[in-house]
C-alpha cells in the first residue's frame, strides 16, 4: 500500500485479499484504525468503550493464523460492535446508567462466531440506552454526532456504529434493528446496513428490547461486504430456540450483478405528501436505474403502512416491559440506595434509565395492564397480521420492494428530542418491516443539497437476503451514485 | 380539549407496577407524553379485526421443544462477580421478612 494511513478506507473484501497476500498486516490495519478513532472521536463521539489493548492482541492472533495458511475472510479485521452485545470481559452498557458497570461472563453468539473467525474488536459502538430511539440522543454517554455533518444526528438506534463505519474508525459493524435501528442510522450516514430475517440470526447474548422484532444485522461500505458479515453471522444456535435451522447460503455467490427480469415493487404508500422531495427524487432515480438494467417495476399497495406505527409502539413496549424487568439491581448492574426491597427496585430503575426507556416501559406496562391489554395489546397484535399480510399479496407479484429508508435526511441533534411521537415517526418506512418479520437492505442513493446522504430500502420476502444483496449490488455497480466520505 | 387516556392517578398505578418511582416533576410530563402517544395509537381502532388471529411470533420455528437437562457449567463467581452486594456465595438485599 502506498500509504498506511488509508488502509482504514480498504473495504473488508480488498483488506482480506491485502491480509491474505500479507501485504499487510491486521496489526498495521487495526492501528490505522484505533489511530483515525483518537483523532475523531473527540468530535464523533461513536464509541463508548474502545477496546485497545485487547484489539492488538487480537490483531497479533489473527496475524499469526494468517500466516499459518486458512484463516477465514473476516480473520484480521477491524470491526465495531453496538454496546448491546455480551462481549466477555469487555463491558456492555447498553448505552444506559443501569448497566454501566456491566461485565459479562459470556459471549453473545455472534460474537463468539466473529471470534472463531479472527476478527477484531476495536470498540463498543454508542447507541440509543437500551436500543429506543431513532438519534443515539437517548444514550447515557452522550450524542454520536453524524460524520457529515457535526450538527446533525447519526440516526439511530445503531448511530456509533453507522457513525464508525462511515467515519472510517473501522471496516465493518455489528448494530441490531428492532424498528429500523440498522437501516435508518446506514441511511443517515451514507453507509449500508442489512436487517436479516427476523430468525437468520442468533439474538444470544443481545440485550433484548423487543424479543419478537430483534434482529441482529451488520453496517459495511459496501453490499459485497455487508453479505461476507451476513454469512458469517448466520445460522442456527441452540441457545436461541426462534432461531432457523435453515442453512445459510454462501451470499456473494448471489452478487451476480444482473437484475434483469426482477419485478421491483412500488408501494404507493411509502411515496407520500410530506417527505423531503429530494428523498424522493432520489428513490426515483434509482428505480429509473434499475429499469434501465432490465428490471421490471410494478406498482404495489401495501395499504396497512399507516397503522404500523401505532402498531409497533404497543408491541415494542408491551415486550420491552417484560424485557427490562429484570434490571432491579439485585444480580448485576448498578443499585440505589434504599431500606427496603421495594424502594430498592425502585430507585434503582428511576436512577438508572433514561427518559425514553422509562416512557416505553410506563406505555407497555399501560398497555398489558388489566383492562387494556384487549384494547391495546391484542388489537396491536392483530393489526400485526394484516401488516403481514400485506406483504404477503405484495410479494405475489414482485420480487423485491424498493422505498426510502426515512422520509429525510439526517435531521438536527436536539430537533426532535422533546417530542417523542414526532421522533417514532421517523421510522416511517422501517417499521413495518419488523412487524413482518422481513429482510429489509438500506444502501446509498444519493445525497441531498447539503451533502447529506440518502438511503433507499430494498425489502426482499423471508429468507431471500439473496435477492436482496443482488438488487443493492446491481445497484452499486452501476455507479450511479458514487459514495462520499465524509470530510470529517 | 380531546377526553384524557390517561390520568396523573393512572401513571402512578402503572409506575408502581413497573417498579420506577417518578420524581413530581416526571409524573405530568409521563402523562402528557403518555395521552399523546395513545391518542395517536387510537387509529388501530379504525381497523376492524374481527376475526384476525393475532400475530405473535413471526419465525417459522414455532416454539421448539428440546431435552431438559443442563448444559452449561456451574460457575457461581463469574454469576457473581457482577453482584452490587454480595455476601461471600450470595446475591445482598435488604431485610425482607420483619
Amino acid at each position: 500500500m502506498s500509504s498506511s494511513t488509508e488502509l482504514n478506507r480498504l473495504t473488508i473484501a480488498d483488506a482480506a485479499a491485502l491480509l491474505h497476500k500479507r501485504e499487510i498486516s491486521s496489526a498495521e490495519l487495526t492501528r490505522v484504525c484505533l489511530d483515525r478513532i483518537a483523532a475523531v472521536e473527540p468530535q464523533l463521539n461513536a464509541f463508548i468503550t474502545v477496546t485497545q489493548k485487547a484489539a492488538l492482541e487480537q490483531a497479533d492472533a489473527a496475524d499469526r493464523r494468517i500466516k499459518g495458511g486458512d484463516a477465514p475472510p473476516l480473520c484480521g479485521i477491524p470491526l465495531g460492535i453496538k454496546d448491546i452485545y455480551a462481549t466477555k470481559g469487555a463491558t456492555t452498557t447498553c448505552a444506559s446508567k443501569i448497566l454501566s458497570n456491566f461485565v459479562p461472563p459470556f459471549d453473545a453468539t455472534v460474537i463468539a462466531k466473529l471470534r472463531g473467525e479472527g476478527a477484531v474488536f476495536v470498540g463498543k459502538t454508542n447507541m440509543d440506552e437500551f436500543a429506543m430511539g431513532s438519534s443515539t440522543e437517548n444514550s447515557a454517554f452522550g450524542p454520536t454526532k453524524n460524520p457529515h455533518d457535526l450538527t446533525r444526528v447519526a440516526g439511530g438506534s445503531s448511530g456509533g456504529s453507522a457513525a464508525a463505519v462511515a467515519a472510517g474508525e473501522c471496516l465493518g459493524a455489528l448494530g441490531t434493528d428492532t424498528g429500523g435501528s440498522i437501516r435508518e442510522p446506514a441511511s443517515f450516514c451514507g453507509v449500508t446496513g442489512i436487517k436479516p430475517t427476523y430468525s437468520r440470526v442468533s439474538r444470544y447474548g443481545v440485550v433484548a428490547y423487543a424479543s419478537s422484532l430483534d434482529q441482529v444485522g451488520p453496517f459495511a461500505k459496501t453490499v459485497r461486504d455487508a453479505a461476507i458479515l451476513l454469512r458469517a453471522l448466520a445460522g442456527h444456535d441452540p441457545h436461541d430456540s426462534t432461531c432457523s435451522a435453515r442453512p445459510v447460503p454462501d451470499y456473494e455467490r448471489a452478487l451476480t450483478g444482473d437484475v434483469s427480469g426482477l419485478r421491483i415493487g412500488v408501494p404507493k404508500e411509502y411515496f407520500v405528501a410530506g417527505m423531503d422531495p429530494t428523498v424522493e427524487r432520489a428513490v426515483r432515480e434509482a428505480l429509473k436505474c434499475y429499469e434501465a438494467m432490465g428490471a421490471k417495476l410494478v406498482d404495489i399497495t401495501l395499504p396497512h403502512t399507516s397503522y404500523a406505527i401505532a402498531c409497533y409502539y404497543l408491541v415494542a413496549t408491551a415486550e420491552a416491559s417484560a424485557n427490562l424487568a429484570r434490571y432491579d439491581g439485585i444480580r448485576y448492574g448498578v443499585r440505589a440506595a434504599a431500606e427496603d426491597m421495594i424502594s430498592l427496585y425502585e430507585m434503582t430503575r428511576a436512577q438508572g434509565f433514561g427518559a425514553e426507556v422509562k416512557r416505553r416501559i410506563m406505555l407497555g406496562t399501560f398497555a398489558l395492564s388489566a383492562g387494556y391489554y384487549d384494547a391495546y395489546y391484542l388489537k396491536a397484535m392483530k393489526v400485526r397480521t394484516l401488516i403481514r399480510r400485506d406483504f404477503d399479496c405484495a410479494f405475489e407479484d414482485c420480487d423485491v420492494i424498493v422505498t426510502p429508508v426515512a422520509p429525510t435526511t439526517a435531521f438536527k441533534l436536539g430537533e426532535k428530542m422533546n417530542d417523542p411521537l414526532t421522533m417514532y415517526l421517523s421510522d416511517i418506512f422501517t417499521i413495518s418491516v419488523n412487524l413482518a418479520g422481513l429482510p429489509g437492505l438500506a444502501i446509498p442513493c444519493g445525497y441531498d443539497a447539503n451533502g447529506l446522504p440518502i438511503g433507499m430500502q430494498i425489502i426482499g420476502a423471508p429468507f431471500a437476503e439473496e435477492t436482496i444483496l443482488r438488487t443493492g449490488d446491481a445497484f452499486e455497480r452501476s455507479g450511479a451514485v458514487i459514495p462520499r466520505r465524509p470530510a470529517l | 380539549m380531546a377526553e384524557k387516556k390517561i390520568t396523573l392517578e393512572q401513571v402512578r398505578h402503572v409506575a408502581r407496577l413497573a417498579r420506577i418511582d417518578l420524581y413530581p416533576d416526571d409524573e405530568e410530563r409521563l402523562r402528557t407524553d403518555m395521552d399523546q402517544i395513545l391518542s395517536y395509537v387510537d387509529k388501530l381502532g379504525e381497523l376492524d379485526v374481527n376475526g384476525i388471529e393475532p400475530t405473535v411470533q413471526v419465525g417459522e420455528s414455532g416454539a421448539p421443544m428440546r431435552s431438559d437437562e443442563v448444559t452449561n457449567s456451574p460457575n457461581a463467581e463469574a454469576m457473581l462477580a457482577n453482584a452490587p452486594v454480595r455476601h461471600r456465595g450470595y446475591f445482598k438485599v435488604p431485610k425482607i421478612i420483619e
